[in-house]
């Protein structure tokens, strides 16, 4: 369960980041995105798969969130 | 020599290679590897910050290294005790070129080196009532000291001091901000996992210091420039474009920079990072803690400065991006006389870095504004993201070496023969003697400043001074003529 940082970057999409690994990748998609909730399954574009509770209203970002690994 | 194809440059690898045990190699094969500027993402071809492989000449650091040296060192006005034995402050003191202004001694305390010089019965019985008491003796001789920093060198850890409780206590009882740092070089891999230290503290011990006090008076042209540790001079001669610009450059870190520019940082409009690798954590807390955006931004060469003076005035109203232009014009005869004298003594020199976490990828501009062409890069500690950064920056088919052995390295020269090396001091005397010119990329050969405009000037006669020096001519012994 890492704890990861959401930003936004500058091409306007979300990078996710893991200071403990420091590491930092784009999100590929995310399960829920609408103007209520924020969340779901994560799959970030080296393919690997995340999880968190969907969280309404939406968290504005950058933010530091818990994640689970979902595969 | 012509450049090598994709083909030969894998072979040279596999070549260099076959030297090593059947495990040496597969690790190692990890770290090497041939550019594709057509992928997205390095980890597809190259592994780093991972451990050096024992038994092989690494050219890291350590982390006691990475906060003392890189990210703490340098901030002028608090006195840095590098506590544990003496020889870890002693051997790196004054090394790295960081200029300031400042009486020495008095109110800034750079080059000096304050130790608590641990003996046996400090191992034995706990170092925690020296440091105490070296505390009180620094307030006492250097009262004009702002703060003191904390930087535990490998015992610390070992032994299990309680660093934290003397730096509250003392920090009460002196009423300055002592800062522990929990930077003891066994610590991770090479020195960057100091520098993350060092940002946690900063972030910590540092930051939040002036949170409720309103007192500083804004303007929306605030900026900081971060991870700029003004070697030979660098901060200075990048800050003027910026004031040139109009905006206002409240903090500088850490080269010149001082405790209160530090604390003030978070009241400012954007955060410019020079070196991503060492200070990237703080910025993604200024961000996330105080909304402050930042950007990487590289002053290397009249192409990359041009560029980056106007992505950071985009940021900004049209006042500034109309300065901005008006800055780049200013400079234009004088960078255009550089490059007219120099370009055609250097025009299609070959070089081959090899330096810490981000000048291997930024200095490239700068040696392409000459008509030079980096044919192989590498770092010392960098992590997958500086080399995502690296890819686009570097041609096709050139190499790519990470954390390079200093047989690799060795092996690399004799073949690819560039004409020039940079790299750091441990390097420097062995490619003199193999004939082959070499700058000192870390320090600069005691030389610089090498951003901005101005250092370009000197980086450009450094380097045309270096490889067309007459004295590679005459390195063969005269009975071998
Ligand atoms: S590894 Fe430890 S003993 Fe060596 S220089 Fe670094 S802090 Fe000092």
């Amino acid at each position: 369960m890492p704890n990861v940082m959401i930003r936004k970057s500058e091409s306007g999409g979300l990078l996710f980041y893991v200071a403990k690994k420091d590491m930092e990748e784009t999100i590929a998609s995310v399960e829920t995105d609408t103007a209520a909730t924020w969340g779901g399954e994560v799959v970030l574009t080296d393919g690997s798969r995340w999880y968190i509770d969907p969280i309404s209203p939406p968290p504005v970002f950058p933010t530091t969130l818990r994640f689970k690994r979902a595969d | 020599m012509s450049a090598l194809t994709r083909e030969e440059t894998q072979a040279l690898i596999q070549e260099v290679l076959e030297v090593y045990p059947d495990k040496a190699k597969k690790d190692r094969a990890k770290h090497l590897a041939v550019n594709d500027p057509t992928l997205e993402q390095s980890k597809k071809c190259i592994t780093s910050n991972r451990k050096s492989l024992p038994g092989v000449m690494t050219i890291r650091g350590c982390s006691y290294a990475g906060s003392k040296g890189v990210v703490w060192g340098p901030i002028k006005d608090i006195v840095h005790i590098s506590h544990g034995p003496v020889g870890c402050g002693q051997y790196s003191r004054a090394g790295r070129r960081n200029y300031y202004v400042g009486m020495t001694g008095v109110n800034t305390f750079g080059t000096m080196n304050f130790t608590s010089d641990f003996q046996e019965k400090d191992i034995v019985f706990g170092g925690d009532k020296k440091l105490d008491k070296i505390i009180s003796e620094i307030d006492l001789l250097f009262p004009l000291a702002k703060g003191i920093s904390v930087q535990s060198e490998c015992p610390i850890g070992l032994i299990g001091d309680d660093i934290e409780a003397v730096s509250k206590k003392k920090a009460k009882e002196l009423k300055k901000p002592i800062i522990p740092v929990r930077c003891e070089g066994f610590r991770g891999v090479s020195q960057s996992l100091g520098h993350h230290i060092a940002n946690d503290s900063i972030r910590d011990w540092v930051i939040p210091n002036r949170d409720h006090d309103q007192s500083f008076v804004t303007t929306p042209y605030d900026v900081a420039i971060i991870g700029d540790y003004n070697i030979g001079g660098d901060a200075w001669s990048s800050r003027i474009l910026l004031e040139e610009m109009g905006l206002r450059v409240v903090a500088q870190w850490a080269g010149d920079g001082t405790l209160s520019e530090m604390e003030l940082t978070p009241k400012v409009k954007l955060s410019l990072i020079h070196c991503y690798r060492s200070v990237n954590y703080i910025a993604r807390h200024l961000e996330e803690q105080y909304g402050i955006p930042w950007m990487e931004y590289n002053f290397f060469g009249p192409t990359k400065i041009a560029e980056s003076l106007r992505a950071i005035a985009a940021r900004f109203d049209e006042t500034i991006q109309a300065n901005a232009e008006r800055v780049i014009a200013k400079y234009q005869a004088e960078y255009e006389a550089v490059v007219a004298k120099y370009r055609p003594r250097l025009e299609g020199k070959r070089v081959m870095l090899y330096v810490g976490g981000l000048r291997p990828r930024h200095i490239i501009g700068a040696y392409e504004d000459l008509g030079m062409e980096v044919v192989g890069t590498g770092y010392e500690f960098a992590h997958n993201d500086d080399y995502d950064r690296t890819l686009k920056d570097m041609g096709d088919s050139t190499l790519l070496y990470d954390d390079v052995t200093g047989y690799e390295l060795e092996a690399f020269v004799k073949r690819i023969k560039p004409d020039l090396v940079g790299s750091g001091i441990k390097e420097k005397y062995v490619f003199q003697k193999m004939g082959i010119p070499f700058r000192q990329m870390h320090s600069w050969d005691y030389s610089g400043p090498y951003h901005g405009y101005d250092g370009f000037a000197i980086f450009a006669r450094d380097m045309d001074m270096t490889i067309n020096n007459p004295c590679w001519k005459n390195m063969k012994a005269p009975w071998q003529k």
